[in-house]
């Protein structure tokens, strides 16, 4: 299939910074940023000063950028921690979003060469995703591939990628309890594969490396699921968890795929499992209760775009989730509120 | 929590059987011999029972041409196809282990990306003694892998997984692709390893490819089915497809697993891309609605055997498939006899494990 190629401009990179030097962040990723905008949002919570090298083209977003937006009662409930990235998502003007968290650098393929996580984002999300039927060689779409004998020919062409999900080398997504067990535990398993993840299937999405398109799904990306404990380390949330049950129901109601694979980022260590593992408990416990409700949860026919989906589901969450604990109603609120502030701050027409 | 196996995988050379259909000759066997001489294998010899099919020094085998399974099977032989490989699954009633691994006569062993050659066979048992996970999907691949394990956010009542009923492989060199791709693609080579296991979720159907295939007899074995292909028939090429997509809608029913990926043989022969297209031709169009038949399939119930999913299923190709060609009127009682012959050649076995509670505490 011919590559479709995306002008730079249609791509804004954001980054939640939750440490307030991003020098050598900035500078690994130079070489694969520099052509692009970048959007950073520093952690509202941070003190600190950002430290952010030249030679970007960037637009840096802190609190009282946040405040002026949402009110700053809501900027801390909303965008602390490693959801002030969704900041930048509302901010964004463009149709791909890529995004990477700050403790991320460039890893290298299997040959050896340096990854361009961009590249290979924009090209799983500008080549179509086929969640309907599985292809066992993968991503058809990729150079050197195609759809197998008993593929059905009138699923060939496919429905638009509205999410790509990338992978992580040495520090792999795990949650506390598990890298708590295995502390030596790295991931040195470059799988040289995109796939889709089939329609109604469920997934973890992790939030520390991926790509979606803006226009497609943009609503429906959102900091709805705050721990009662969260802290500053991916073990101790689950906020995009939440978000990417949702994302996944939205795209598979709305008939756009989600693919998971590559690329991969190299992903330093932060922080302590084992330290963690205290606060993870409760995110843990919260996905056993979500598990059941997401099989079995389905959109009417009124719900067409993305905003009237993630309503739709406020709605249900609240109904079917908020009896059981309040972190849910919490969580049916916040979803409802986004959907009004991405009208009012995250539309095309609106001044950023 | 996954757990790093630091054992050996078992052998299983007393419980798992190699069935390879074959219409030529077995030279292929002298580059497995390293990793097949010490299973027995069940050769299916098609076409003319005439022939006399060497096999090499050193194998310990059983074959069957077209006289013994007439012999054996009487007039249910009339279910076993006759001059296409999908005779082979009279290889897997014939059986009498816990587990086969199928191959065709074209397929070698391949060299992983540091150029050791490959244990496919192994590596179909670690993945056929280890869980699938088709609830819910795990972004770095089979959890139960050394080196691998469940991400987070990855439900801890799920991570037990369920029983792997099926092992499905890839092939590195020629793809197993269909002949309108062939024709277009003729010299498109797949050179890209992939170092993934992965479970293919449940309700989702998929390609199953017969060429480098392993399963639990025990589990999912009359289910295994590969249809009425070749001489006399329609359709060609079609059989392990048909069989697989039966498979999916039994194991997404009783709760097993399907997976995909590793092991790679390498497939060396492509077949005549004209040849195929005559055979392929009706299936092209067949399959248009053959695959949301399967999609919608529904199983009651008190289908608790994979015989009792089968025949229920073949009632609803004989009530749905009928009007799209008289053909699937004549499977669906192939599908019977199948069940039927199986039954017969197996009786001690009785209904196949019979899963009432698949699956841990959430009822999917």
């Amino acid at each position: 299939m011919a590559q479709v190629s995306i002008p730079d401009s249609e791509v804004d990179i954001v980054i939640g910074a939750v440490q307030s030097d991003l020098a050598s962040f900035m500078e690994e990723w130079r070489p694969i940023f520099s052509r692009y905008h970048l959007i950073i949002v520093k952690d509202p919570d941070l003190k600190d000063e950002l430290k952010v090298p030249g030679g970007f083209n960037v637009n840096v977003y802190t609190k009282s950028d946040i405040d002026r937006v949402v009110g700053s009662s809501s900027t801390t409930v909303l965008f602390s921690g490693y959801s002030c990235r969704y900041f930048g998502y509302l901010m964004s003007r463009k149709k791909y979003i890529i995004s990477v968290d700050d403790d991320c650098f460039p890893a290298r393929d299997n040959k050896g060469d340096i990854i361009d996580i961009v590249a290979q984002h924009v090209s799983n999300l500008t080549t179509p995703a086929t969640p309907f039927f599985f292809n066992t060689l993968y991503d058809p779409y990729r150079k050197g591939a195609d759809f197998v004998r008993g593929y059905p020919f009138s699923l060939r062409h496919g429905v638009s990628c509205a999410l790509s999900c990338g992978l992580w080398l040495n520090l792999a997504d795990y949650d506390a309890p598990t890298q708590a067990l295995k502390p030596g535990h790295r991931n040195s398993r470059y799988v040289d594969a995109v796939l889709t993840v089939p329609a109604r299937t469920m997934m973890p999405v992790s939030g520390i490396n991926i790509g979606f398109d803006r226009e497609l799904v943009g609503p429906a990306l959102f900091p709805a699921m705050r721990l009662a404990a969260e802290g500053k380390f991916r073990w101790e949330t689950v906020e995009d968890i939440w978000c990417g049950m949702c994302v996944k129901v939205v795209c598979d109601h709305m008939g756009t795929g989600v693919k998971s694979g590559l690329p991969y980022v190299w992903r330093e260590e932060r922080g302590d499992a084992v330290e963690s593992l205290k606060k993870e408990w409760e995110g843990v416990k919260l996905m056993e209760e979500v598990v059941p409700f997401f099989q079995s949860l389905r959109l009417s026919k009124a719900a067409v775009s993305a905003e009237e989906c993630v309503v739709e589901m406020a709605v249900a969450v609240e109904e079917r989730l908020g009896p059981v604990d309040p972190v849910f109603a919490r969580a049916a609120d916040a979803m409802v509120n986004w959907i009004k502030l991405w009208k009012v701050a995250g539309t095309r027409s609106a001044v950023a | 929590m996954a757990v790093a196996s630091v054992s050996p995988t078992p052998l299983l050379k007393d419980e798992l059987d190699i069935v390879i259909p074959t219409i030529r000759n077995l030279d292929f066997l002298e580059m497995w011999r390293p990793f097949f001489q010490q299973y027995h294998l069940i050769i299916v010899q098609d076409g003319d029972p005439s022939k006399v099919i060497k096999v090499p020094e050193g194998f310990d085998y059983e074959l069957y041409n077209r006289n013994d399974i007439n012999r054996i099977l009487g007039p249910k032989a009339s279910c076993i196809s006759f001059k296409d490989s999908a005779c082979r699954c009279f290889g897997y009633m014939v059986s009498k282990k816990k587990y086969i691994y199928t191959i065709d006569d074209d397929c070698f062993v391949a060299k992983n990306p540091s150029g050791e050659e490959i244990n496919a066979l192994e590596q179909h048992i670690k993945n056929l003694l280890s869980p699938s996970t088709p609830f819910f999907y795990n972004t770095l691949y089979d959890p139960y892998r050394e080196g691998a394990d469940f991400v987070r956010g990855y439900p801890f009542s799920l991570r037990e997984g369920v029983p792997t009923a099926v092992s499905h492989g890839l092939w590195l060199n020629i793809p197993d692709y269909d002949a309108p791709t062939q024709l277009v693609k003729p010299r498109e080579r797949n050179t890209r390893y992939v170092d993934a296991v992965m479970t293919i979720p449940k309700g989702t159907l998929f390609p199953m490819c017969g060429m480098n295939l392993a399963f639990n007899r025990e589990l999912i074995g009359p289910a295994m089915y590969f249809g009425l292909m070749g001489d006399g028939q329609p359709i060609g090429r079609y059989d392990d497809m048909w069989a697989g997509w039966c498979i999916k809608v039994i194991c997404d029913h009783l709760g097993l697993g399907v997976k995909t990926g590793l092991p790679y043989i390498w497939h060396s022969k492509a077949s005549n891309p004209f040849v195929n297209l005559k055979k392929e031709y009706k299936g092209i169009y067949w399959q248009e609605e053959l695959i949301p038949f399967f999609q919608s399939a529904t199983l009651p119930k008190d289908c608790t055997t994979v015989q009792k999913c089968y025949i229920e299923l073949s009632k609803q190709v004989k009530a749905k498939l009928g009007k799209v060609d008289d053909y699937f009127l004549k499977l669906a009682d192939a599908m019977v006899t199948w069940i039927e012959a199986w039954d017969e050649l197996n009786p001690s076995e009785g209904d196949s494990a019979e899963l009432a509670n698949g699956v841990g505490k959430l009822t999917i």
